[in-house]
């Protein structure tokens, strides 16, 4: 089975790269000076609160802030004993956020799968949009439907995301009467799974999945219309309607199936400018995902809870990027197992 | 030959604006190369175009001063968030010259708001070339000379003012200068990595090069924006406002170059085997000097037009990250520091005009955008 071999060389790569990344991460953390607790304690020091002390010298010695960097790196991912034994990301433990005074696992919790909701459903919306519009723009290519896509599609690209999805929330409340803020309603918030939540989820989807999906759309619909027009100047596309077939039959079943690799593998491309994307819009319209929380913890210095929140948005991109070259892979026998090289 | 009705005689052969280039025994045939590229990109209309637009806007930067009414940090505090004023030339039917009305606030006791009501009765001229506020023209020369000013006892606000009630154009044309300059000494950055990393790859190759490669793999496989908060993020917060500018500057730059870095290297590759490398070679010419003066300038036209299209990308990454208040900060005045009193729906609904940086920035992303596509398809002259 070659394509098993090379979805588990793709996975072995990936860990590969998730450990660069660790390390990246780690030192970007790190760069400021001082840490969250060694700034508590000199705040306290200086308003002469020496009870506080003594708990934030106690939670620097139980998160071996105390150690050498490369140590609290070890102890941090999991391959060194900590003051508490193996207790890193490899073993499942994510640590402890100091400004919730909560672990981060539980801080994150919910928001993790939001952020994977909602990078799917935009990226879904980036094919919905963007396969019909390419390949439309392409058929008619200089007509009002071709200049008219270009034009929306460059207008796309131009407006600044957060911008967008501030507009586009004023107007759907205004007209569509769709919810503003948030990915669900307050009510539902901390509740179980149901019919009526997912109901309101989904609702509340719609805003942000046109904003975070516009630019990438637009993007992907100009790449594939420069592909089909490749395509439709060759021979086979004159023979075929010689033939007399039918112009959406031939363009179906010859020019748009050459056309489709690139599209495919462009979701490697794509992924982190839209996961970038994903992080600033719900900063902007209160999302429930993990971007809010990403600004806090960095604004705050709160390591352990950015550092993780940093990873967990790497790793969704690398996943993604790893399940679009397999597909591709079975998409396009093609292509050669050892790996993709420009 | 036909006669038009109106008497013209046209010919009747078709026109074909390219004929005269692609024409093989041509006059110009050993025209520099640049030359060429300005002929062919000269008929890319909407590029020729986006390209003279952004130079008037670099060249006006140094005199912003001089051309805004106010200065940037100049409050006007019985005028907040005043909506925008129209300069008129015609008072009641009769020309009188730019002028404005001036406007009246007045309490509006329902919504507990100010009302800004223009009084119509009292024309006041415009002045030009009158002393305001002291601004530095170019950053040296002491002046306080404006282009044009409000009347005495009135007030000039084209595009409104804010909530500290700030002159919302004045305040554009001076963000001009740090939101347009991010884009040019980040790409600065990025092309100095970009062309060191994908050369030393190309050229060298072996082991250099697949480490670089990887490292290539691994940044362009991340997301910019939370590395970019990240980085912004360890900025001391007691630094000033030129250096945090030129910090975020290089923080932008710094994760763009994998990009070129990748072309580069793919160019290289291929040139390297070309005859002429090896001759230079066989002549005793250092790495170094192969690489910068036989195999570069090869490609430099292509480099340019690809970092055209990719300083828009730091635009909105400067934007991005002062919005989100990690970038520049007040007061430094750029169009992100701009759009962060935007940031709710409220001041959207009630104050539009707050939102209005957000027009320049659409207008120059996209003059980028045109002048690079403009720029990718004149560089090959040769090809029609």
């Amino acid at each position: 089975m070659p394509i098993l071999r090379y979805a588990i060389y793709r996975f072995a790569t990936m860990l590969l790269t998730l450990l660069v990344v660790s390390v990246m991460v780690f030192v970007i953390i790190n760069l400021p000076p001082g840490d969250y607790l060694s700034n508590q304690i000199a705040e306290l020091r200086a308003s002469g609160q020496e009870a506080g002390v003594a708990k934030a010298e106690f939670l620097r010695t139980e998160y071996a802030l105390d150690r050498p960097l490369w140590q609290q790196y070890m102890i941090w991912v999991g391959f060194m004993p900590g003051p508490n034994g193996f207790a890193g990301l490899v073993q499942g433990n994510f640590g402890w956020s100091f400004e919730f005074d909560r672990p981060v696992s539980e801080i994150v919790g919910e928001s993790l799968w939001l952020t994977v909701l909602v990078n799917l459903a935009a990226v879904l919306f980036v094919y919905m949009v963007a396969l019909p519009l390419g390949v439309l723009a392409a058929a008619k290519s200089k007509t009002w439907i071709d200049y008219t896509s270009a034009f929306v599609g460059y207008l796309g690209l131009a407006t600044p995301n957060f911008l967008l999805a501030l507009i586009l929330f004023y107007y759907g409340h205004k007209y569509f009467d769709l919810p503003i803020g948030g990915l669900m309603d307050p009510a539902f918030e901390g509740q179980p799974m149901g019919w009526d939540k997912a109901r309101s989820i989904l609702i509340h989807l719609i805003v942000p999945t046109f904003v975070i999906g516009t630019s990438g759309a637009s993007a992907m619909m100009q790449r594939l219309r420069a592909n089909m027009l490749d395509e439709l100047g060759k021979p086979y596309v004159e023979t075929a309607i010689a033939k007399g077939m039918s112009p959406s039959r031939m363009l179906t079943k010859y020019p748009l199936r050459v056309a489709f690799n690139p599209f495919v593998a462009d979701i490697g491309n794509l992924l982190p400018a839209m996961v970038s994307g994903s992080v600033l819009v719900s900063v902007v319209l209160g999302l429930q995902t993990i971007g809010p929380t990403l600004l806090t913890a960095l604004k705050t210095q709160d390591q352990f809870l950015s550092a993780f929140v940093l990873m967990f948005v790497a790793l969704l991109t690398l996943m993604g990027t790893m399940i679009s070259d397999v597909l591709l892979v079975l998409l396009d026998p093609r292509i050669r197992y050892e790996g993709r090289d420009a | 030959m036909t006669q038009l009705p109106d008497g013209r005689y046209v010919d009747d052969a078709p026109y074909d604006p390219q004929a005269s280039i692609q024409q093989l025994e041509r006059r110009d045939l050993d025209a520099p190369n640049w030359l060429l590229i300005w002929r062919k990109f000269r008929q890319h209309k909407l590029g020729l175009f986006s390209g003279i637009f952004l130079l008037i806007c670099y060249l006006m930067l140094p005199f912003a001063g001089f051309i805004a009414p106010y200065t940037p940090n100049e409050r006007l505090s019985e005028h907040l968030y005043a909506p925008p004023q129209s300069v008129n030339f015609f008072h009641e039917g009769a020309f009188q010259g730019p002028f404005v009305y001036p406007i009246v606030a007045e309490a509006d006791l329902e919504t507990f708001q100010w009302k800004f009501v223009p009084d119509e009765s009292r024309p006041m001229p415009l002045e030009f070339f009158c002393p305001g506020g002291s601004y530095r023209l170019a950053g040296l020369i002491k002046s306080d000379r404006h282009l044009f000013c409000a009347p005495e006892g009135a007030t000039l606000f084209l595009w409104g003012s804010d909530r500290l009630g700030r002159d919302v154009f004045s305040r554009i044309l001076y963000g001009a200068q740090l939101s347009l300059t991010v884009g040019l000494i980040g790409i600065s950055v990025s092309f100095l990595l970009g062309i060191s990393f994908g050369s030393v790859a190309g050229y060298f190759g072996g082991r250099i090069d697949w480490v670089i490669n990887r490292v290539i793999e691994i940044l362009r496989s991340l997301p910019e924006l939370p590395l970019w908060l990240a980085l912004s993020a360890a900025v001391p917060s007691n630094w000033g406002p030129v250096s945090v500018f030129f910090i975020i500057s290089v923080i932008l730059g710094i994760l763009d170059w994998p990009g070129l870095a990748r072309s580069v290297r793919a160019k290289f590759l291929s040139l390297r085997e070309e005859e002429y490398v090896r001759a230079a070679e066989m002549m005793g010419a250092s790495s170094g000097r192969v690489i910068r003066k036989h195999l570069l300038p090869n490609f430099m036209s292509h480099l340019i037009a690809s970092a055209t299209l990719s300083i828009p990308a730091m635009i909105l990454g400067e934007t991005a990250l002062s919005f989100l208040g990690l970038g520049l900060r007040a007061p430094a005045v750029s169009w992100g520091v701009m759009l962060n009193d935007a940031q709710n729906l409220a001041s959207i609904e009630i104050y539009p005009w707050t939102a209005i940086p957000m027009l320049p920035i659409i207008v120059i992303v996209l003059a980028f955008n045109f002048l690079g596509d403009g720029l990718r398809d004149s560089l090959d002259p040769y090809e029609s």
